[in-house]
């Protein structure tokens, strides 16, 4: 089996948010990691192809990541290599020249030379929280799509997937036929959401997160190709048209107190807030 | 000229709360389009809610199909597309729901159209401000297709109020339905009486210092007493103590109630992205050096195995007292 994983770099999300006097975003100095759904997606796609017991992954099976962002995004797509992804494809390119509908166009090109089984991405970037990608994704290739993903099982031999979806109500299972596009919630990393008929059901993934690079990986990871395209080897130009005109903080809440006791409490609510 | 497309969610013979949020914002496009709102009912059963969704918008279009008994992105998406090109729209929309945020931006690849997610407010005809970086920052973008699509945080629109005659309804077909082999399986769903946690006025949440689902009972107890709902922290849902479909937060549900309750929650910014826009915020939290106390309006330093036990008490005999 073969899977798409695609990456995003994104600001640390731990700095504290500073706007430029041209009024956006102001990046000087900031740090970057790779979006942690995406890091999920990769934890995914890894599960999806190991036997998470004897630790091997299956023969045959191969991981690309994909991502589009600007030249000092090596370290993460290594990142991501060193994790245990085979090869990465890295579109090198600038936040200002690329909008999600952009985004999903490369990704198209992409997918249709690769021809991978399935294509698993985070459910949004925590930079713009869009969550917009992977559902425009599989509409523009006509493929299904399985997003808000908390659980992966195979299904049919390899030749579909079911997957549980975080939805308004609850978790929704809905069953797709591959290729299709998956996107990962927080749950994906649970230590038995992901299954794929190899792993014993009785072997649970430990951890708060993503797997962390080996130092066999990190040094297995320097000798993994790295293609370095640009957008118009996918057809695509430089031209966003869902455009950002500016940015503003948010305006501060008023400070707040700290009450002594719970009658206190209640008696503030009810008379100064208005709330009870 | 175009008009707004509003995709509106229903349960039974009404619009759900969450789809009033939307009309707000279609009615705010369509004086900025100059054209009219199609409120645009799909799936089994949409028929019988038409007449409820005409008291907010001036024409309705159910498509009542039972093949459509499951919502699936791939069936409803040709659906809204199609709808959009036969009625003229220039803006399609719906509120991010999970059902929102999953057709919408797969209309959009169908109509070539840009989309503006989850926005907070509509600056100009095609401008529209949304939350970024966990909410610490407010975008406006500018969407330069043809059509465009969005979807409207809940929590950021007033519910519509009727209009003062009723819309038109009318029924469109289906068309033919391809769901490319997807399909839907099963839903687990907890039956609750507690109302939906993005249109509660009150909201009770707890997080990993509440150690189980068990002792979230207590918790359940201050909602009951409140009407509120409840809702948690990732860390509390990741391990388990309550459904994933409670997690408040830049990543889970935005809420904006009259009164938010973050009992132990720390206040990390994925948390505080989905309540700060919540009119007075109460933390309880055992340490007070916690970032909750910076957005909380009144704080409570105390271990919650003390405070809710008292905190009911204490509304009761408020309540008895009037
Ligand atoms: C990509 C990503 C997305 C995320 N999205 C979300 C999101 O949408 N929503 C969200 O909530 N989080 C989200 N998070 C997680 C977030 O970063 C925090 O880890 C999480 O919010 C912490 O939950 P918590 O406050 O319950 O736990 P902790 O930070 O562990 O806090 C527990 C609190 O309980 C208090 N406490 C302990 N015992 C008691 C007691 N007996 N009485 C009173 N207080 C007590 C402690 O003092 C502490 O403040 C996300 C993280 C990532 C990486
Ligand atoms: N520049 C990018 N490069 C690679 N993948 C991306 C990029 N932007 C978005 N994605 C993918 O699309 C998902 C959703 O992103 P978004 O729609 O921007 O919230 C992310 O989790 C990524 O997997």
């Amino acid at each position: 089996m073969k899977i798409l994983v695609t990456m995003k770099r994104v600001p640390d999300p731990t700095q504290k948010v500073k706007v430029t006097k041209e009024g956006h975003i102001d990046l000087t100095g900031a740090s970057y990691i790779p979006n942690t759904f995406d890091e999920y997606a990769l934890e995914t796609a890894l599960r999806l192809l190991e036997n998470g017991e004897s630790n091997t992954r299956q023969a045959g099976s191969e991981i690309v990541l994909v991502s589009l962002g600007p030249d000092d995004a090596g370290k993460e797509i290594r990142n991501g290599l060193a994790m245990g992804a085979d090869r990465a494809i890295h579109v090198v390119t600038t936040d200002a020249e690329i909008d999600a509908l952009v985004v999903a166009k490369v990704l198209q090109g992409v997918i249709e030379a690769e021809k991978p089984d399935v294509v698993v991405m985070g459910k949004q970037a925590v930079d713009g929280d869009s969550n917009l990608v992977g559902q425009m994704l599989a509409g523009k290739l006509g493929w299904p799509q399985a997003t808000f993903a908390a659980s992966v099982e195979l299904a049919d031999g390899g030749k579909a997937a079911v997957v549980g979806r975080e939805v308004d109500g609850g978790v929704e299972y809905k069953k797709v036929n591959l290729p299709a596009v998956i996107t990962v919630d927080l749950r994906i990393i649970a230590p038995h959401a992901v299954k794929n008929g190899v792993t014993p059901a009785t072997f649970a993934y430990a951890g708060e997160g993503a797997r962390l690079p080996s130092l066999k990986g990190i040094m297995a990871a320097k000798k993994k190709p790295l293609a370095s395209k640009k957008l118009a080897d996918f057809g695509a130009e430089p031209k966003p048209l869902i455009k950002e005109l500016g940015v503003v903080l948010p305006p501060p809440r008023a400070a707040g107190q700290i009450v002594a006791d719970i009658p206190t409490l209640v008696k503030k609510l009810a008379d100064e807030a208005k709330a009870l | 000229m175009g008009n707004v497309l509003a995709l509106c969610e229903f349960h039974g013979d009404a619009l759900k709360q969450s789809a009033l949020s939307n009309l707000a914002f279609a009615r705010a496009a369509a004086k900025e389009h100059g054209g009219d709102v199609v409120a645009l009912l799909v799936g089994a059963g949409s028929a019988a809610a038409g007449a409820n969704a005409a008291k907010y918008a001036g024409k309705v279009v159910t498509i009542d199909d039972p093949k459509l008994e499951h919502y699936l992105a791939e069936t409803y998406a040709p659906i809204v597309a199609r709808l959009a090109k036969e009625h003229g729209a220039t803006v399609v929309t719906a509120t991010a729901t999970s059902l929102g945020k999953d057709l919408v931006p797969r209309v959009a690849a169908l109509l070539d159209a840009g989309v503006a997610s989850d926005i907070k407010s509509i600056a100009a005809k095609t401008q529209f401000v949304r939350p970024i970086l966990a909410g610490n920052a407010y975008s406006t973008v500018d969407i330069g297709t043809p059509i465009v699509c969005v979807t409207v945080r809940q929590s950021e629109f007033e519910p519509a109020a009727e209009l003062g005659a009723a819309g038109a309804v009318s029924t469109a077909a289906a068309g033919d339905i391809d769901s490319l082999g997807a399909t839907f399986v099963k839903i687990d769903a907890q039956k609750s009486d507690r109302p939906e946690l993005t249109d509660a006025k009150v909201v009770v949440s707890g997080g990993r210092g509440m150690k189980t689902g068990e002792n979230f009972k207590v918790l359940e107890q201050l909602a009951d007493l409140l009407g509120a709902a409840m809702g948690a922290s990732r860390a509390a849902t990741d391990a388990g103590m309550v459904p994933a479909d409670w997690q408040v937060g830049q990543t889970g549900k935005i809420v904006a109630p009259s009164l938010y309750f973050a009992v132990a929650i720390s206040g990390a910014i994925q948390h505080l992205a989905g309540m700060k826009g919540s009119k007075t915020i109460v933390a309880i939290n055992k340490n007070k050096d916690e970032p909750i106390f910076q957005v909380a309006d009144y704080g409570v330093v105390m271990e919650w195995e003390k405070a809710i036990p008292e905190l009911i008490t204490e509304i009761k005999k408020l309540k008895a007292a009037r």
